[in-house]
């Protein structure tokens, strides 16, 4: 079973590691609903 | 995590019950990545924002973790995220994150 | 004869004359093999800026980490008997392990990027040989005489000190060199009782000011309905103000300058000041300029979060290279609501509270001296509206595409100064070594462009990076604590290049989800000053005598 397709998926994504909206573009790829994006910062 | 996102993902849960959600991270370490997720599983451990106490045991990955990256189309995750596995300790993202979904996820397929 | 003389006389002069234009010509295609910049040039041949001097300042702030620390007050709304607030004060440095403090020492100039590299990490539980307060970049100051020049610092009777405290440290902020008598005469001689201050904290939401933990003084709020203007916001302005003072002067003064010689300030901090009509108004730069007695010069803020200080040197070197201003200033000071950021980890691992320093930097540009190192506007890293967030993407757009509009490969550039973070304050957070992170970034594109091979991957933050030793206040780390240190090693001819890059998290404001960056690169002067260049009217007038003196042989010898 699929972990993503058809879900609503939160994204948390960080600066100094993968920032948000790259991981949105994965998501969508995958058939998921992105509902919330946000990229953290530390620094 | 910082408390607004906090917030929002307890909307969210509330809003589409936490069976229907799935959180993806891009935390830089292992340990921060474990932090996010045990977050949104077990409740905040830092004691400071709204998920402190809250167990929602949301299904939660990092992007770079194998199970999701299968799941993306190879092109985008290419173009988007590839080069930072050459930066990120990936084996210790994933063994963190495996260890906190063990624990605390309720909705694991 | 008479007719065969006349003639080689009249070769002679063309010679003379196309030599002149070839000399032209060839003086201004030296730089660049770009048609387009060449053309620009043949009309009017342009001077780079260049780096005449850089001051960097630490001020050691431990009560502001506890009272104006985003961390710490959040946390005493949100859990004010947790934990952590106990813990707190017990990691707190003392002035004395600040100065001991390896990444410190470099900041200031003391030590080198290159020698603290060779210290083992953790650097938090390891004395530094040198424990001096001042540097040949500037100092670090201690936080009692910092609370004398906030007030020095404040123009409309804000700020407020107990009199006890004055006396005991007047003295020594007036001992200070960087700090003259104008500076010293803006602090009152009467002062205000304690029970006062008391007062104005408990009644008149005053920002409390503490020293060793015990109340010394206070910001008023400025207007008692504006928030703009509520104290908390005149407390952090006045900060930042204060340290963009400190840094500017080390910077006029390591330039080798007379102050009346900086025509134009930009500030490049965090901090927005205005009212409520218009709340990021402005404007830092100028009254900063003020404070610093730099008489000749007017200002202006640039934003753009942690990019902001890549941003503003580019805007800088183009003031100083279109010939609008000839020596310009970039400044910022430092960032309160930044202390004590990561200081939940710190505590939670047992290490001290690393985010204990308010940080301040100033560089210099100047018009062409024919020495110091140039900023080359030729070669500009942008971060554009389509880049987009992924980590490949953003590098690319700062590192290779300006590279490859240059015609240069990875490695013609000796040292990148990415974000140089200091890790030891970074990796007990969870956010790593941000500028390894950088460096791994920018040798994985270079092994995709074969220009190093893959056998060189590890090698590569070693010889064309350095190690991270800036204090994590946002704008501070941004490329920029290296331009110091980069000016003394393209002059001592260690390294020809070095390149800059601001990365800045724009996403935070909520206006965009955007990410930012800018990079541009210094390099070592070509030799050409302001002064010594051949212009085009320059060449005519040459070419016009050399026609002249022809026609008068001429018509002598018709005589």
């Amino acid at each position: 079973m699929s972990i993503l397709a058809g879900k609503k998926v939160i994204i948390i994504g960080d600066r100094d590691g993968i920032p948000g909206m790259a991981i949105e573009e994965c998501a969508k790829s995958a058939g998921a609903e992105v509902v919330f994006s946000s990229t953290e910062c530390f620094v | 995590m910082d408390l607004e996102n906090q917030k929002r993902v307890k909307e969210f849960a509330d809003q589409y019950g936490p069976e229907n959600v799935v959180v993806l991270l891009g935390a830089a370490e292992g340990e921060a990545s474990g932090l996010a997720a045990e977050t949104v599983t077990n409740g905040d451990p830092t004691y400071a924002g709204p998920l402190t106490g809250v167990s929602l045991g949301l299904t939660v990955y990092h992007v770079c973790e194998p199970e999701v990256k299968a799941e993306f189309d190879p092109a985008v995750y290419d173009e988007q995220v590839s080069m930072m596995e050459m930066v990120l300790d990936v084996d210790d993202i994933c063994n963190e994150m495996r260890a906190i979904r063990e624990q605390y996820c309720k909705y694991l397929g | 004869m008479r007719h065969g003389s006349i003639l080689r006389q009249c070769c002679e002069s063309v010679r003379a004359a196309g030599r002149l234009l070839h000399r032209f010509i060839a003086i201004n295609r030296r730089e660049s093999t770009d048609r387009k910049i060449y053309l620009r040039k043949a009309v009017n041949p342009i001077m780079k800026s260049v780096i005449k001097g850089a001051g960097y300042i630490l001020v050691h702030t431990p009560d502001m980490v506890l009272h104006n620390g985003t961390t710490q007050t959040t946390e005493r709304i949100v859990n004010p008997d947790g934990e952590y607030l106990k813990e707190l004060p017990s990691h707190l440095r003392s002035f004395e392990q600040t100065l001991s403090y390896w990444p410190n020492q470099v900041y200031i100039g003391n030590k080198t990027p290159d020698d603290l590299a060779a210290v083992p990490q953790p650097w938090c539980d390891k004395e530094c040989d040198v424990k001096e307060r001042f540097g040949h970049f500037g100092q670090i100051m201690p936080q009692e005489e910092f609370l004398l020049l906030m007030q020095a610092c404040d123009v409309f009777d804000l700020v407020k000190l107990e009199q006890g405290f004055v006396d005991a440290h007047r003295a020594a902020l007036a001992a200070n060199p960087i700090i003259d008598e104008s500076i010293m005469a803006r602090i009152p001689e009467q002062q205000t009782a304690i029970d006062e201050i008391e007062r104005l904290v408990k009644e008149e939401h005053s920002e409390g000011l503490y020293h060793q933990d015990k109340l010394v003084g206070c910001v008023n709020r400025a207007h008692d309905i504006d928030v703009n203007l509520s104290a908390h916001v005149m407390h952090e302005n006045i900060v930042s103000k204060a340290s963009s003072v400190l840094a500017l002067l080390s910077g006029v003064k390591n330039a080798g300058i007379d102050k009346d010689e900086v025509e134009y300030v930009i500030d490049c901090c965090e901090e927005a000041c205005g009212d409520m009509n218009q709340r990021g108004g402005g404007n830092f730069a100028k009254a900063t300029a003020e404070i610093a007695g730099l008489n000749n010069a007017t200002g202006s803020d640039a934003r753009g979060f942690c990019a902001g200080p890549a941003h503003a040197l580019v805007e800088a070197a183009a003031l100083v290279e279109s010939g609008a201003y000839k020596t310009v200033a970039v400044t910022a000071g430092g960032c309160t609501a930044k202390l004590g950021m990561n200081g939940k980890d710190h505590v939670k691992k047992g290490l001290p509270i690393l985010e204990d320093m308010l940080g301040g930097f100033c560089v210099i540009l100047s018009a062409n001296d024919g020495v110091s190192p140039e900023i080359n506007l030729e070669i500009l890293g942008r971060h554009t509206v389509g880049t987009g967030s992924a980590p490949q993407a953003v590098i690319g757009s700062l590192v290779t595409d300006p590279l490859d509009r240059a015609g240069l490969k990875v490695t013609d550039i000796d040292k990148f100064s990415p974000e140089m973070q200091n890790p030891d304050i970074t990796k007990p957070a969870g956010a790593g070594d941000v500028p390894l992170a950088n460096y791994k970034m920018i040798a994985a594109l270079a092994v995709k462009r074969g220009d190093i091979e893959k056998a060189d991957l590890g090698n590569f933050p070693v010889k064309h990076g350095l190690t991270g030793w800036a204090p994590t206040q946002g704008h501070i780390p941004s490329g920029v604590p290296y331009i110091g240190f980069a000016r003394e090693d393209i002059l001592a001819g260690k390294i020809k290049r070095a390149m800059i890059i601001g990365k800045g998290s724009l996403f935070l404001g909520r206006m965009t989800n955007l990410f930012d960056g800018v990079s541009f690169v210094i390099q070592a002067n070509s030799g050409e000053s302001a002064e010594s260049g051949v212009s085009e009217e320059e060449v005519k007038g040459m070419i016009a005598k050399a026609m002249k003196d022809f026609a008068a042989t001429l018509m002598a010898q018709a005589e």
